[in-house]
Formats: structure tokens, sequence, C-alpha cells
């Protein structure tokens, strides 16, 4: 299948092309993968791309995942109103 | 790793980047750039992304208008590409008539430096964002000329830029220790080995200090923490930055739709502490749906801190010190993103023994016991 076709993170658009064209330019760290592509930073929160990106990025540098740099998944679980916690305690 | 440097430049942020990159371009060959972490780790990738040139010291107007011209070009001169520069404007609103006075002062300095913002009514404020909530509001300052970059992409042109010309670039490889001898720098320590060297750039941002502890000298600069959350991406429907000195907080709508928004609070604690908090985000919302309110029904994806390196009077620290030779100090001090396209260009102009652009010894540090201060008081 064409790289240009899969999609690794479905919020953001980035596809497996993407990606190695980024690890063929030298940028490797997935740290800064993360902020040059969007990648994970959509709605989802990286729930569902995270360790795919981490996966491909592992296959192509022949590294264990667990030597990749992943980033760190941040608040909140779910997006929530603005309005919602704006209400502070009155909501409670 | 190299062995040995002409340059070893500490920091892997917008500042440390276009040091290197500047320096690069002046025909420096043997430069090693050292990051702790990732490029664009620290402050500059956790920023507001603003670009500002409504500033209340000559320094700061003159320095950020230089770099916003320079961010026009950066993206094709390096080859990188778009950087998402957007001189969509920064829209500052006033709740209080002293407020409204101060920064009308200095609109007189940005006039005779050439920055074209101005004094708006409540009213005209609605015209350039019309869902913004004028109660209150005392008045506004627009500058069109403000506006949005893309803090990741701007830092990775620079480093792009720096590693076409030469520059090697060491990603995860904290420095723990610079050696010297009376005036003269030896080398530096790296968790990955010692690089020979006599010149050090400091651009280590929130940890300048404990890279100043390094070789005896104690830098007058306090991490103060901000943060940030950003919400889901809607259609672009508010050009400038809205900050209100009332909320302390800044808020706009990138290019990718999501509404960036911040504050950090004066009060806390100074000290490195990348930890968000249940607070920050309750008082966000609230600054947020007051002055705009249609963002109440808008959910927030993500939130996260970083630091404002706070200098005494809210100015860059730039150049050498007095205490030894070619140690030299690169840093923005709360604004150091916006302003590192100029910063590397002068910083690489004063090391190279040129004249500089702009007069940047009365940033030196020496100002501090000089007591020589142009306390900027436009900081949010």
């Amino acid at each position: 299948m064409d790289e240009k076709n899969i999609y690794l993170c479905r919020c953001e658009n980035f596809t497996l092309k993407e990606l190695h064209d980024l690890l063929d330019s030298g940028i490797t760290s997935m740290e800064e993968i993360k902020r040059l592509s969007r990648g994970t930073m959509g709605p989802c929160q990286g729930k569902t791309c995270r360790d795919l990106i981490a996966k491909e990025i592992a296959i192509y540098l022949n590294k264990s995942m667990s030597e990749i740099d992943m980033p760190t998944y941040r608040a909140p679980v779910k997006p929530i109103k603005l309005g919602e916690i704006a209400g502070g305690d009155k909501n409670a | 790793m190299r062995k040995s440097a002409d340059v070893v430049i500490i920091g892997g942020g917008s500042l440390g980047c276009s040091v290197a990159y500047n320096l690069a371009k002046k025909g420096y060959k043997n430069i090693v750039l050292l990051e702790r972490k990732y490029l664009s780790s620290g402050s500059t990738g956790r920023c507001g992304a603003g670009i500002r040139q409504m500033w209340g010291t000559e320094m700061n107007c003159l320095i950020s208008r230089g770099s916003a011209e320079m961010f026009k070009t950066l993206g094709e001169e390096t080859g990188f590409g778009d950087i998402e520069f957007r001189q969509s404007g920064y829209l500052l609103t006033t709740y209080d008539p002293k407020q409204t006075e101060r920064l009308k002062k200095n609109l007189l300095i940005q006039h005779k430096l050439g920055i074209p913002s101005h004094m708006i009514t409540p009213q005209e404020a609605k015209e350039i964002v019309p869902f913004v909530n004028t109660d209150g509001m005392d008045a506004a300052f627009f500058c069109q000329e403000d506006g949005h970059i893309n803090p990741f992409k701007t830092t990775f042109a620079f480093a792009k830029g720096a590693q076409d010309l030469g520059v090697e670039i060491i990603r995860y490889n904290p420095v723990t220790d610079i050696k010297y001898n009376g005036r003269k720098i030896t080398s530096v320590v790296t968790e990955q080995g010692e690089i020979l060297t006599d010149t050090v750039v400091n651009a280590a941002g929130a940890w300048c200090k404990n890279v100043g502890k390094m070789v005896g000298l104690s830098h007058p600069v306090e991490p103060e923490r901000h943060q940030i959350l950003i919400t889901e991406p809607l259609e672009s429907s508010m050009g400038p930055m809205v900050m209100s000195f009332a909320h302390d907080s800044y808020i706009q709508q990138v290019p990718h739709g999501g509404f960036l928004m911040g504050y950090g609070n004066p009060n806390e604690p100074k000290r490195i502490n990348f930890n968000h908090g249940w607070e920050f985000l309750e008082q966000m919302a609230q600054k947020a749906v007051f002055q705009l309110p249609i963002l109440k029904d808008v959910r927030f994806v993500r939130q996260w801190a970083g630091h404002y390196e706070i200098s005494p009077d809210g100015q860059p620290i730039l150049g050498p010190v007095p205490e030894l030779d070619n140690y030299i100090m690169a840093l923005g001090c709360g604004k150091g993103f916006m302003l590192s396209p100029m910063i590397g260009k002068l910083i690489a102009e004063k090391m190279a023994g040129e004249e500089t652009s702009l007069p940047i010894d009365i940033l030196s540090i020496e100002r501090f016991a000089k007591g020589e201060l142009i306390v900027e008081t436009g900081v949010v």
C-alpha cells in the first residue's frame, strides 16, 4: 500500500510517508516529530496513534520501542467545554 | 561528538539555534550546540506563539521590530519552508484608566521607532474582534504588524540553517560542568563527554542560572511558570492575539484553528516546574469566557506549562560578562522566542568583533551592578 495513504494519526492527518520524510531528513526524536507533524496533538490526545508512530520510528531506527522518546499524555483525558470549567464549584 | 569546538552554545531553543545559525553565517566553522532534551523543549516550544512589537522600552521595541522583519524571510532563507508567520495583529485591552495612560506613553516610544500601533476605543476593538466583550473595557491598543508564528517550525528553521552550514547539534546531552582557569574557559563537560573550547554561549533559558553557577557566576534571572491550554480547532474567526493586562492573559487563534490561551501566576514561587494544574484551568477558563464569551461552548483539548525567564527589568541580557573571557549571554528574558532572530544576529556581530546593528552593550549584565535599569512594564 502507498505510504501516502497510510494514516498514523487520524486527528491530524499524519501519514507514514510524512513520518518517513521527517526521519529521512534526520529528525529522529519522537518529541520533535510530534511538534513538527502535529501527530498525537489532536482531540484523541494521541491515544490511538502514539504507539503506532513510536513503533514505526523504532522500525526505521532499528531500535526497540522502549528506546524511543515518546511524548507524555497531556490532560485532559477527554475534551471539556470551557464554560463547564469556568463554572467551577457551581457545576459540582 | 566533536572533541573540540570554536564555540559551544548551550541551549537548543529558538535563541540557541538562532545564535548558531547567525554565527555560521558569519563564517564560524566549528560550532557545537548542546541541548539537554530535544530542540524547543524548554521555553520556546511551550510559549504562546505571539509576535509583539508594542513594548515600553526602546531596546525591546527595536529588537522586536528587527525580528519581525527577519521572520518574514527566515523560512525561505534556510530552505525550511513556511514557519507560519501571520501578521494578524495584537489587541491589548485595558480595564483601568491608569493602565491606559501607561500604555499611551509606550505608544510615543513605539511611534518614534516606526511601530504602527495605535489606541482605539472599545467599540473599535469590537470591529476587529466582533465577539470581544467590552464590558468595563477602558481602551485598547492595536498593532496589525504583530501576530503569530509557529515556535517549533521557527526553531527547526534556525537549526536547519545552522546544520547546513556545518553546526553540530547534539540532543539529549545535558551540560554537567564548565571548566575554566582564571578568566579563560577551557572545556564544557557533558553527559556524553568533554568538548575543549574557550568560548561558551549561555542560551539555556530557564536553566541559565545553573549554567552560570558552573563558572561561578550568579545570574539575576528567575523562571516563572506560565500555563497554556489549547482548544479544539474551529474555523478561522479571530485574527489578533487578545491580551488583557487586567486578566494577565493572552488568547489567540492559531492557524491550525485552536484557540491557545495562557497566563502565569506571578505569586508562585520562582522555580522550574513543568507540572500543570487544575487551578489554572478554572481561572483561565473564567478569563477566556469573560473576554470572549463564545468560547464557553468550545472544548479544550490539551494543557501544558513552561517558563518566562524573569530579569529584574524585563529586558534581555546580552553579550559578554566582566568576570570571564568569551562567556556570552543570550537570554531573552520572557520573550526570547519573539526576539530570537535579532538577538542571534546581534550576538554573532558582537562575537565577531563587529559594530552591532543595535547598541546591545546597554543590555549587558553589568547594568544590574551599575543600577542602570530601564524597566519594561508591559510583560504579560
